[in-house]
């Protein structure tokens, strides 16, 4: 019988050296694919994904197009080498049950009455895959749905928190997502306190579940300054070039 | 009228009823359907369990086979989980593969079971790492009026406690069936509580036209002892974290009745 | 005081503007008592209005527009034409052509074809069908030589300056034809390639920098430095 890894050591630091509200390291670019309408990239520890989307434009097949509001359609894959054995092509089940929560976490924030009859056409790329990919995805996508200028009530960002041998930690990554004993992943419009996407699984008491969402919406926090942030990038950097410029 | 869309009128009743508290079949907001649950039907299958939640029907069937295990739990069984919109049971569903939701729905389903451990699979376990049993649950949908989630995982739930493993002999590695059987070794008997939001009001059971109105979706699966073990929240709306918190408080005690109710059929 | 920011702040979607009974302007949204920006962009309190002057938007199509598209589609009543929209513009024949369009006699397609390039104008829009163009007026129809750059739809505003001063500057400095539709398509053509080539990397560097101030002549002084660089 295998012995179960130890996920967090008796000082509380974790697989990756990480204190249990520490969330991974962060890195986000925005206009990153030059034919998309918006795009953006990710890397949030191991993880990297990319989202790119071409719309609102008019829909194909035509029957799908709404009359009154514009569609989004999300499709989340992950590349055949993003994880460690190597997956085929194909739609997994997984794949497609993760598109559908992605576009459900996406929706409640885009004002799509603005473009009847149009589609918003996502792709999320997931190139190298450690856990908490549905959550990464989804904060890039805003940024990729911003970058294109789409109108939206907010960004919407999102992270996980979960349970590991006994201590509530946030931001799992892949050996705390298989190993550990619950993984909620929190989808939050942080300036309008509203939760687009939630799912968990694992064991947890009700209070234990109420912690970790705070702990999860505390992560969320975090990560939309640094979504925030890396969408003024390109503009406040020539805007402090320009103003060097005229101080000379 | 045999259209799938929602008349204006429906819509306008249901919104008006609801911010008062009521609902269109008198029910208040944490009451479910009645529910009839049936065990054995289908004597092919090892298991098989068909729930009525209103005029809700679904039917599970629950096979089991052996096989190979997964590489990286070459000592548990193997549970699958997978459901069929049926064509026939609502006039929305089209023949062909498995969309979104019913993937979703088999998902959720499928979490349930496996998070809260229902079934022990290391006891499906015959030789490490070459042959254990596979559980099939196929969840197959007969008439779609609202909540299919609940519905099926109680279908599932009913057709896992009623099934029946065959017993077997490990004669030189292959493995020889024996007369009888034993109960499927069942750990815990998972749950699912399904709400609507319909504009900020959570009811419990949606009915189809209110699904068809409502903002979100809001699923929690429990365990035994009142332990959540799933969560899937659905639909374009959002919820605040004061309204996931008071669910889960509300479906913990749905979970703990309609538990009874299982255990008792 | 109850603006939240600076004039001229940059601010994402979701960004709380102001509150109170003040104006939602464009890229913004009233949630209530409060005012919120809809996308990135500098926000701008001018009395009771606060607005965002988006770095990105998208085109909609405006009765009046002037805008440059490119043919995707010949059909039987006329033309599709992508216009840099969520939707397609619609060119009938009877907006393009003087002479009436006898479908067996004439092929559409000898007088447009696809890959075509068109200035043209709005008609009509509503956002029940796709926008409607025209061609029949003057300084409409297939332009033929020189070449076509894009920009945000929000940056015209910029190229064209106030009173027009940017793009009276850029056609003087370039020596170029430049005609800007509003859906960010602009065309330029000159009397070389490299006049072409100096008028394109000019508008880039407005794109780049609109939400800057002085750029008219920081443009100007690039201009000249490209040319004198490339002599």
């Amino acid at each position: 019988m295998p012995k179960k890894p130890k996920l967090v050591n008796k000082k509380g630091i974790r697989t990756d050296g990480r204190k249990l509200d520490e969330i991974r390291p962060l890195k986000l670019e925005v206009g990153v694919v030059h034919n998309a309408d918006g795009s953006a990239y990710i890397e949030q520890g191991k993880n990297k994904i990319l989202a790119a989307l071409y719309g609102p434009r008019e829909v194909h097949p035509r029957h799908l197009a709404l009359p009154d509001r514009g569609i989004l359609r999300c499709r989340y894959h992950m590349a055949p080498f993003s994880v460690d054995e190597r997956k085929s092509p194909a739609p997994s089940r997984r794949e497609v049950e993760i598109s559908k929560v992605i576009r459900e976490a996406l929706e409640p924030a885009i004002f799509l009455e603005r473009f009847p009859r149009t589609s918003i056409d996502l792709f999320i790329e997931v190139l190298q895959a450690d856990g908490g990919t549905r959550c990464a995805s989804i904060t890039v996508a805003s940024l990729a749905l911003a970058d294109a200028g789409i109108p939206m009530k907010d960004l919407v960002v999102a992270c996980a928190a979960g349970k590991a041998d006994e201590h509530l930690v946030l931001d799992l990554n892949d050996i705390e997502d298989k190993e550990g004993k619950a993984d909620v992943p929190v989808a939050y419009l942080p300036n309008f306190d509203a939760v687009a996407l939630l799912q968990m699984d694992g064991q947890l008491t009700i209070d234990e579940f109420k912690e970790t969402i705070d702990l999860a919406l505390n992560g969320c926090r975090q990560i939309y300054a640094v979504q925030k942030e890396s969408l003024k990038a390109k503009y406040l950097a020539a805007k402090e070039e320009t103003e060097e410029v005229e101080e000379e | 009228m045999t259209s799938g869309i929602i008349s204006s009128i429906r819509r306008k009743q249901i919104a008006q009823l609801i911010a008062s508290g009521k609902r269109v079949d008198g029910r208040g907001p944490t009451d479910y359907r009645p529910i009839q649950i049936e065990t054995g039907i289908i004597e092919k299958a090892e298991g098989s369990a068909r729930v009525r939640l209103g005029k809700t029907e679904v039917l599970v069937g629950v096979k089991i086979g052996l096989g190979a295990p997964f590489s990286d739990r070459p000592n548990d069984g193997v549970l699958t989980v997978n459901a069929e919109f049926v064509p026939l049971a609502s006039p929305e569903f089209e023949a062909g593969p498995p969309k979104e939701e019913a993937v979703e729905l088999a998902r959720v389903v499928d979490r349930g079971i496996r998070e809260s451990k229902a079934i022990d699979l290391e006891a499906l376990c015959i030789v490490p790492g070459k042959k254990v049993f596979v559980v099939f649950v196929d969840v197959y949908i007969l008439n779609h009026d609202g909540n299919l989630i609940d519905a099926s995982a109680l279908s599932a739930l009913g057709a896992l406690v009623s099934a029946k493993v065959f017993k077997y002999e490990l004669k030189e590695g292959e493995v020889e069936m024996k007369p009888g059987f034993t109960e499927l070794p069942l750990k815990n008997l998972p749950v699912a509580v399904t709400f609507a939001d319909i504009g900020g009001r959570l009811v419990v059971d949606p009915w189809i036209d209110e699904e068809k109105v409502m903002d979100s979706r809001l699923t929690m699966s429990f365990g035994k002892e009142g332990k959540i073990c799933a969560i899937q929240k659905g639909g374009t709306g959002t919820l605040t974290p004061q309204q996931i918190v008071e669910a889960a408080n509300m479906a913990r005690e749905k979970a703990e009745e309609l538990r009874k109710f299982v255990e008792k059929s | 005081m109850p603006f939240l920011y600076e004039n001229r702040q940059i601010v994402t979607p979701g960004d709380l503007l102001a509150e109170g009974d003040y104006l939602a302007a464009e890229n913004t949204f009233r949630d209530n008592e409060k005012i919120y920006a809809c996308r990135l962009g500098l926000v701008e309190y001018r009395g009771r209005k606060v607005q965002v002057v988006a770095l990105n938007n998208l085109y909609f199509p405006a009765v009046e527009d002037l805008v440059i598209g490119k043919v995707v589609e010949v059909d039987l009543h006329g033309w599709n034409v992508d216009i840099n929209s969520p939707y397609a513009g619609n060119l009938r024949a009877s907006e393009a052509l003087s002479r009436p369009f006898r479908p067996q006699r004439n092929e559409l397609s000898d007088f447009l074809d696809v890959g075509d390039v068109i200035v043209a104008k709005v008609i009509a829009f509503d956002r029940t069908r796709d926008p409607s163009l025209t061609t029949r007026e003057p300084e409409l129809g297939k332009i033929t030589y020189g070449q076509i750059v894009r920009v945000s739809p929000a940056k015209i505003p910029r190229v064209i300056g106030r009173k027009g001063s940017m793009i009276s500057m850029l056609k003087n400095e370039t020596r170029c034809n430049i005609t800007v539709g509003q859906n960010g398509l602009i065309s330029i053509s000159g009397r070389s390639r490299e006049d072409e080539r100096i008028a394109a990397l000019a508008i880039q560097k407005i794109e780049e920098e609109a939400h800057t101030s002085g750029l008219t002549n920081r443009v100007t002084e690039m201009i000249r430095k490209e040319r004198s660089e490339n002599a």
